[in-house]
């Protein structure tokens, strides 16, 4: 049994040389939920989920990033990026138990095959990246990220490079079985956060807006009208110079 | 392949071509230049005593190359491993740098004696630095997102070197024995040139001091082949089993 996912609050501001990256902001990422952090290019929306994800070493957050129950971060988080990072150099199966691999831990490669064969990957255990399509290798990202079994994930814009039915069905998949863990995704896509947020937030060069996010369970379906409208609103929004007061 | 052999061979006939034209046009006495024809009889019949020469450097070359190869990979990696051996360490290396390899081979004969070993130990020199360094700096361009990965994995730094960094790091590994393979017959050479009584460099420095001059060639072109057959197992060797790796 899988410990409860903590909420995350992030509270502070960066900056990169005293140049400011973002910020003062407050960003609270619901227990259990997908929430969708939407922005422009270059709004600090990556340097926010590297400083959580605690790889970031040259930006200076001045503030705190705390969970709910109290404890460390480190250890319950697990990443997934836009590129798939799939070693060349290991086969499918090897790549998706990267982790224990890394950490000297023992493999559980029943549990791989069976995260593999949920993402229909069963016929593709032994082969090697490149010999895989791009949305097949990101399947395999997204299930080296499922084998972490992490109770945070930390999504950074992992389907943009895919094309349109591939990102749809990347999208199904990663919301069914992220599902009850706390999930922040970054993402410049407003259908990509209208579909997959619980929660949307848009980070700008003023700072962070909340938006309610259309109903329906996630992932909503990319014909839902509501979902459309909201998504329409969304690009609105971002393409408004400075915050207006745009209804959602 | 075909077209290859081709053009070596025209390329091959275009030299000796041009070799005979020269001594033929200048009116060269054999004692200066022989002519191709002279060298090819000479290499006939001495090829024994050439081919026993030639045995003994291609051991020195082979094991210096080895002994080489694999210091050298150890070093890299050992450099990689640690800030503070990079402080210890790199500076030392540089400097035993600005020694040229050829002051050192009276020395080496004198502590390891006229046999296989000096020559071995100069070989082992001149190809320690271009095989670390051309590993080292492999090893420290690791893609950034990838040691991202890794660390919100949670990867100790040893498996992280031996699973991700050398695994990456292979190819430029390989450029460095490329260059260590035309390098180590020039090393083995000096030693033979310093104080030997076998080998490709005795036997130059002896026809020389005779006025064999057709015989000097001989072992010349020998020597020549061997390098070009070095390089090329060597080239083959890195084909096969490092520069794929990191693109596979």
């Amino acid at each position: 049994m899988r410990p409860a996912p903590p909420a995350l609050v992030i509270d502070g501001h960066a900056r990169i040389d005293g140049l400011p990256v973002f910020g003062p902001l407050r960003l609270s990422l619901a227990a259990g939920r997908i929430t969708c952090l939407l922005g422009p290019s270059g709004v600090g929306k990556t340097t926010l989920l590297r400083l959580i994800a605690g790889v970031d070493d040259v930006t200076t957050f001045t503030g705190t990033i705390t969970a709910s129950d109290g404890l460390p971060l480190t250890g319950r988080m697990a990443l997934m990026a836009q590129s798939d990072l799939l070693l060349p150099w290991l086969d499918v199966l090897g790549n998706v138990t990267l982790g224990a691999r890394l950490r000297g831990a023992r493999r559980d490669l029943i549990r791989a095959r069976q995260i593999l064969n949920q993402m229909g990957l069963a016929d593709h255990l032994e082969k090697r990246p490149d010999a895989l399509s791009g949305g097949q290798r990101q399947r395999v990202a997204l299930a080296r990220t499922l084998m972490e079994d992490r109770p945070v994930i930390l999504l950074d814009e992992p389907f943009s490079a895919l094309d349109a039915r591939t990102r749809a069905e990347m999208q199904d998949l990663a919301a069914t079985h992220l599902a009850g863990r706390t999930v922040l995704m970054v993402t410049h896509d407003p259908a990509e956060a209208a579909r997959m947020g619980h929660a949307i937030v848009i980070l700008s060069e003023t700072g962070l807006v909340d938006v309610a996010p259309p109903p329906g369970p996630v992932p909503r379906p990319v014909e839902d009208p509501e979902t459309l409208a909201a998504q329409g609103r969304l690009l609105a929004r971002l393409r408004a110079p400075a915050p207006g007061p745009v209804p959602c | 392949m075909l077209t290859r052999l081709v053009s070596l061979t025209a390329v091959t006939a275009l030299a000796v071509m041009l070799w005979q034209a020269l001594v033929t046009l200048a009116e060269l006495p054999p004692f200066i230049l022989p002519g191709p024809l002279r060298v090819a009889e000479t290499l006939w019949a001495s090829r024994a005593l050439i081919a026993h020469h030639a045995t003994i450097t291609a051991a020195e070359v082979l094991i210096g190359l080895a002994l080489g190869a694999l210091l050298g990979g150890l070093s890299a990696i050992g450099l990689a491993s640690s800030p503070m051996s990079r402080r210890l360490i790199r500076p030392m290396m540089v400097f035993s740098q600005a020694i040229p390899v050829f002051a050192l081979a009276p020395i080496l004969t004198l502590w390891l004696g006229y046999g296989l070993w000096s020559k071995v130990a100069m070989a082992l020199l001149i190809i320690y630095f271009p095989v670390t360094s051309a590993f080292f700096d492999a090893l420290m361009r690791t893609p950034q997102p990838w040691l991202d990965l890794a660390r919100v994995m949670g990867a100790n730094p040893a498996r992280l070197m031996w699973h991700i960094r050398v695994p990456a790091a292979l190819p430029g590994f390989a450029s460095g024995l490329r260059l260590a393979a035309v390098y180590a017959p020039i090393g083995a050479i000096i030693g033979e040139w310093v104080g030997a009584s076998k080998g490709l460099g005795y036997l130059m420095l002896l026809a020389n001091g005779r006025a064999k001059i057709d015989l000097m060639f001989a072992a010349l072109i020998v020597l020549a082949l061997l390098t070009l057959l070095l390089h090329a197992g060597v080239d083959r060797a890195c084909r096969r089993w490092l520069d794929g790796a990191a693109t596979r």
